[in-house]
């Protein structure tokens, strides 16, 4: 239960890591909050031959206003972003979910960018991201790209992005004023990975569901939207029957595994639970 | 490859040279010989190896070392009076008889440090929340709640 040895490199600023990232794409693996890498060491599951720390950039944590949204740098700690005021007021459904990832110790360590480039499909905030349609900034020596949350997950602890690229960026655009948010997900034990987990957020244009995002996790390689049981939404009148409708809509939608913790059906059944509660919350 | 580094650890300037996959919970044991933190799962479940790291919370077995150069970290042993006799937080749990094996006993009280820094009056259910990250397999945890209550009326 000890970590491999590796070659350690703690750039201070993003152009060294940048460079680093460059130096070591073939065999590196990038240390931001340690939270699910350092587990990955210790089980000697990962045998980077380099680990670039980000920890000194301190240019990759912040958070600011962007374009009606909020931009969170990448090296921005979980425990930070969930208290903090522009992301509750932009991007409500980011302070709803934080606090279920892992408990406080773990939190004051990971880090939001950390959490969407590991990409654990049982995971928070990619499936975040991937509801609010978050914009992905990924940069490299020569080169920035922005990668659209939907394009972003690639599978089972993949993303999009090259083995010379880092994540610096995630940017999220605002939602409708006062829209309601909603984070459920069932655990064998509080702060274990979610065996099913759903993200909603809604937007009401008087009586009717103007805007609508329904994320999975825990059903498949990847956070998943559930796309059609959204259109089936939109301009629909909450109500019980309706959500009980998109949820049947959304379980044929996903596409959940079986393991030795729950089994497929298990996970669908809860999938639709979830979301019909997610719903019903995010519209009160 | 060996990484100098300083930090401080209980108030104490500590400068040492360090393999880079030494994690901060071995570097605390090993080469400190600070063995008030135990190590359980090492892979950041059950919380036993809990440090501050300024003044936060941290699985010590998920911290490398060198990640905390330059910080200001606390440990069980960090919790004793400068006479040595126990802290407020240490007292409150032998009152309570908040422990029985005591292997989980200093990530709990690490824990609840930061808890009560950041909050001197929790309700029981603010004490559950925060704890709810360490494991104890004697207790049933309701002496140990009551320890941090017991704690935070004696101003921890």
């Amino acid at each position: 239960m000890k970590p491999p040895a590796f070659n350690y490199v703690a750039p201070t600023t993003l152009e060294e890591a940048l460079d680093a990232r460059a130096e070591h794409a073939d065999d590196c693996a990038v240390l931001a909050g340690g939270q699910s890498l350092m587990p990955l060491l210790n089980l000697r599951m990962a045998f980077p031959g380099t680990v670039i720390d980000l920890a000194g950039v301190g240019e990759l944590a912040g958070i600011r206003e962007w374009d009606g949204g909020v931009a969170i740098g990448a090296m921005t700690r979980q425990r930070t972003a969930e208290g903090d005021a522009l992301i509750r007021e932009r991007a409500p459904l980011m302070t709803t979910a934080l606090p279920n990832i892992g408990h406080a110790a773990i939190r004051n360590r990971g880090t939001v960018g950390g959490s969407i480039a590991h990409a654990d499909p049982a995971a928070e905030l990619p499936a975040v991201a991937l509801a609010l349609d978050a914009q992905l900034v990924a940069k490299k020596k020569r080169g920035e790209r922005t990668i659209e949350a939907a394009d972003f997950f690639a599978g089972f602890l993949t993303t999009a992005l090259e083995p010379d690229e880092l994540l610096v960026e995630v940017r999220v655009p605002g939602m409708a004023k006062g829209h309601g948010v909603a984070f459920h997900e069932l655990a064998r034990r509080h702060g274990d990975f979610a065996l099913v987990g759903v993200a909603a957020a809604v937007a009401l244009e008087g009586d009717k569901i103007a805007d609508c995002r329904l994320a999975f996790i825990g059903v498949g390689g990847t956070p998943m939207r559930a796309r059609e049981a959204e259109k089936m939404l939109v301009g629909a009148q909450p109500s019980a029957e309706v959500f009980a409708e998109a949820a049947e809509r959304a379980k044929a939608e996903l596409d959940p595994a079986g393991d030795t913790h729950a089994s497929a059906e298990y996970r669908r059944r809860v999938a639709g639970v979830l979301a019909q509660r997610a719903l019903a919350e995010a519209t009160r | 490859m060996s990484i100098e580094v300083t930090l401080t650890v209980n108030g104490v300037t500590r400068t040492a040279s360090v393999e880079a996959r030494r994690t901060l919970a071995d570097f605390l044991r090993e080469d400190l010989e600070l063995t008030g933190t135990h190590l359980g799962c090492e892979h950041g479940v059950c919380g036993a190896c809990t440090v501050t790291v300024n003044g936060a919370s941290a699985r010590s077995c998920l911290m490398l070392a060198v990640q905390a150069d330059g910080a200001d970290v606390r440990t069980i042993e960090g919790l004793l009076e400068p006479d040595g006799s126990l802290g407020v937080l240490q007292q409150a749990c032998a009152d309570s008889h908040a422990f029985q094996c005591g292997f989980c006993t200093p990530g709990f009280l690490m824990t609840a440090t930061e808890l009560l820094a950041e909050n001197a009056t929790p309700t029981e259910d603010d004490v559950r929340e925060a704890i709810s990250g360490n494991l104890c397999r004697c207790t049933g945890y309701e002496s140990i709640v009551q320890a941090v209550m017991l704690a935070a009326e004696r101003g921890a």
